[in-house]
């Protein structure tokens, strides 16, 4: 049988792959693709959670699928500001590498 | 659900997940991650969570796809060229993110009810969307105001940068 353990996990690996990314590649644009996926990585364990616990009318923890919709929201938000910050940064710099844009580095 | 469909569809959400990441062309990366968000919709259904399942078809493999396509279509991103890897630098990021993971499955190994099967559900006479609606619009109104503000707030600044600079 399935346990919380093996979505719990699942869930690990995914954030894990998407804190890579971030650490990784140099591509704004993939950069915010693995954001999203830590975003998500973080939507699976909360409705694996919300499924484990069932409530005394025997139906799942609504709370945490309600905090899901939440999340989706502000990621979609996010998405949408990232991707026109990248553009006005194309417009200026005609760039999308993050090594190229080093302005504020120490 | 069968465990053996919940194994499929972990891999195929881990395996696409790792495609974004590997992939040198920001379109496959893109594309891979249609497909993992696909595989983790059904994973949530797999949870009983249909109300979430569809939400993430539509919005991220609807919406924030297209958005991300469409970017790379405008700005015209081609494939990375192949740049100097700073060797230092990608072990140390590799390091960083295994230790996390190290860390996270530690954690759940500690985690008692991680070894406990889910509980059975009763037979809902209401459905999924209407439990969640209902909670959203009592419990969360507040939150949901706000949440409403923060999409407003976005739109308009997405606009602002957009636009270009008057002369």
């Amino acid at each position: 049988m399935i346990t919380l353990g093996d979505y719990l996990v699942v869930s690990a690996i995914l954030f894990t792959i998407g804190f890579a990314g971030v650490m990784l590649r140099r591509n704004l644009i993939v950069i915010l693709m693995s954001l999203e996926l830590m975003l998500n990585a973080a939507n699976l364990s909360l409705v694996a959670f919300s499924r484990f616990r069932v409530g005394a009318n025997g139906l799942p923890d609504y709370n945490a699928q309600v905090f899901v919709f939440f999340v989706i929201t502000v990621a979609a938000a996010e998405v949408a500001v990232g991707l026109a910050l990248l553009v006005a940064l194309y417009r200026a710099r005609q760039t999308t590498d993050v090594d190229d844009i080093t302005s504020l580095k120490f | 659900m069968s465990p053996f469909l919940f194994w499929i569809f972990a891999v195929l959400t881990v395996i696409f997940g790792a495609a974004v990441v590997l992939n040198r062309n920001p379109v496959a990366s893109a594309l891979s991650l249609v497909v993992s968000f696909l595989g983790l919709s059904a994973l949530f259904m797999s949870l009983d969570a249909f109300f979430v399942g569809i939400i993430q078809v539509l919005v991220y493999a609807g919406a924030v796809m297209v958005l991300f396509l469409f970017i790379i279509m405008l700005l015209d991103i081609r494939a990375e060229e192949r740049r100097r890897i700073n060797w230092l630098a990608a072990a140390g990021g590799i390091g960083v993110a295994v230790i996390l993971l190290i860390q996270i499955c530690i954690v759940i190994g500690h985690f008692q009810s991680a070894r406990r099967t889910f509980p059975p559900l009763a037979r809902s006479t209401t459905d999924d969307v209407r439990n969640i609606g209902q909670l959203l619009f009592n419990n969360y109104n507040l939150p949901f105001q706000i949440i409403g503000v923060l999409v407003l707030v976005a739109t308009i600044g997405v606009v602002l940068l957009s636009r270009r600079e008057p002369r």
